[in-house]
């Protein structure tokens, strides 16, 4: 069972609907025991980093969060992505799970549209499980206004957008983070969330 | 590099597909459901379904129809039509819509569109606009399916839409709309300059190189069409080919 993260952010049915399209068993949940007993977690999310991580913090399940993160597949989505990081200076400087190395600013492009909104293509950076079967020219679906800034170790796909935007990061083992919305990019979304289950041993 | 966008759009009465010419004479074909997965295998980037019922118990038609098209196709969703209340966003949102298109409503009540950006973020407000020209270089907003002159200029409205919070502004022009004569490149280009945010060209595709004319000869970043896809006279790969030999930069499908 894979459990998803419900901490009261954004639209996570939609992470749900992709897991049930691919057929794999999934829960909505913000129990400390469903944590403990999944066999893979995905953390969401949409809206404001000290948002979140308050969220998470009242929620209780930082600490659970860390815990099961060094013993079993962990994936971050977007904001849930920017969670895995140790900090954030999205209006104020704020810890964040510190689960990756790095930290999270804003975009910072002046002639670029901000949010980084649409198709973006994945620029592979490391080898990393969730590519598998991927091809060269993948695009996969952005909406966001900051982005990490982590070392090459880190990051393992990025795409341009003024610079580089890391689009997935990992900590080299377990714990990975997309900054794209991969349950709405499509078949390529689709095929790195399959990959992503793989991993469930 | 961003991709350009090719949506394609479903205008639904009462849970079926329509398709209006010029608004008027509707034709009804098809179950929303099928045409939105049809049109994600083709490689639309992101599918929009316009409601254009008027009954509320329409609207909870409208709302299972995005519930179902969201455990189905794993693109970005928009739903317009019939939203006048932040309420209405929620809801719309909950059942599985990744942006809401607000057109008539914003423009009674343009605190719908802060309201909206500052609860659920700037990038799923988008803003549905229908203009038409009343002289050269001049444009003017309509409302209600573009029954109403509102007397409001376009690019002083566009600019209102971007400082209130919209992500996104989807501009119709009501003269070419329908036609299939092409976009109305004048009308987009004034706004494209007007705003730093996206806008995506609608109203008057009518064949296969419209699309890449409008991302050629304007900085617009998404082209929808109706018709054009819903009788399968284009699909959106055809549409995509083209443009990619034209150096225009789109997503590949799988």
């Amino acid at each position: 069972m894979i459990a998803v993260i419900d901490y009261g952010a954004g639209n996570i049915f939609s992470v749900k609907n992709a897991l049930d399209h691919l057929g794999f068993e999934s829960r909505l949940t913000d129990k400390a025991e469903d944590l403990r007993s999944a066999d893979a977690l995905i953390l969401p999310g949409v809206g404001a980093f000290p948002w979140a991580m308050n969220m998470l913090k009242l929620s209780g399940l930082v600490e659970v969060i860390k815990q099961e993160a060094a013993r079993k597949p962990f994936l971050g989505i977007c904001l849930g992505m920017q969670l895995l990081f140790e900090k954030s200076y999205e209006f104020e400087e704020c810890k964040g799970l510190g689960l990756v190395d790095g930290y999270v600013d804003k975009i910072n492009e002046p002639g670029l549209v901000i949010p980084h909104m649409g198709w973006n293509k994945l620029e592979y950076n490391h080898p990393c499980p969730l590519f598998d079967g991927l091809g060269s020219e993948e695009y996969v679906y952005f909406v966001h206004s900051y982005k990490a800034f982590c070392g090459d170790g880190a990051l393992m796909a990025y795409c341009q957008y003024g610079s580089k935007v890391p689009a997935v990061v990992g900590n080299g083992k377990n714990v990975f983070g997309c900054q794209f919305h991969p349950e709405k990019s499509g078949e390529t979304g689709l095929k790195i969330l399959s990959n992503f289950a793989g991993l469930i041993k | 590099m961003l991709a350009k966008r090719i949506i394609p759009c479903l205008d639904v009465r009462d849970g079926k597909v329509v398709k209006g010419v010029n608004f008027e004479g509707i034709k009804e074909v098809g179950d929303p459901v099928e045409c939105a997965a049809e049109y994600d295998k083709q490689g639309a980037d992101e599918i929009v379904f316009y409601d254009i019922t008027a009954s509320h118990e329409g609207r909870g038609v409208m709302l299972d129809v995005v519930r179902e098209t969201a455990k189905r196709v794993f693109v970005p969703l928009t739903v317009g039509g019939g939203i006048k209340t932040v309420d209405d966003i929620r809801e719309t949102l909950r059942a599985g819509a990744d942006k809401v298109s607000v057109n008539s409503q914003a423009v009674q009540n343009p605190s719908l569109i802060r309201e909206g950006a500052d609860i659920f973020g700037s990038q799923c407000i988008c803003v549905g606009v229908d203009a038409k020209a009343i002289g050269p270089d001049k444009w003017t907003v309509f409302i209600n399916g573009g029954r109403i002159d509102m007397k409001l200029d376009l690019i002083d409205w566009v600019k209102k839409c971007e400082q209130l919070g919209a992500g996104e502004i989807c501009l119709n022009s009501i003269d070419t709309d329908g036609v299939r004569g092409g976009f109305d490149l004048p009308m987009l280009k004034a706004v494209v300059d007007a705003v730093k945010i996206p806008v995506i060209a609608s109203g008057g595709a009518g064949k296969l190189g419209d699309f890449a004319e409008a991302f050629l000869k304007t900085d617009c970043s998404a082209a929808l069409a109706a018709s054009l896809f819903h009788f399968r006279e284009l699909t959106v790969s055809q549409v995509k080919e083209d443009c990619k030999s034209k150096g225009i930069i789109v997503r590949q499908c799988r």
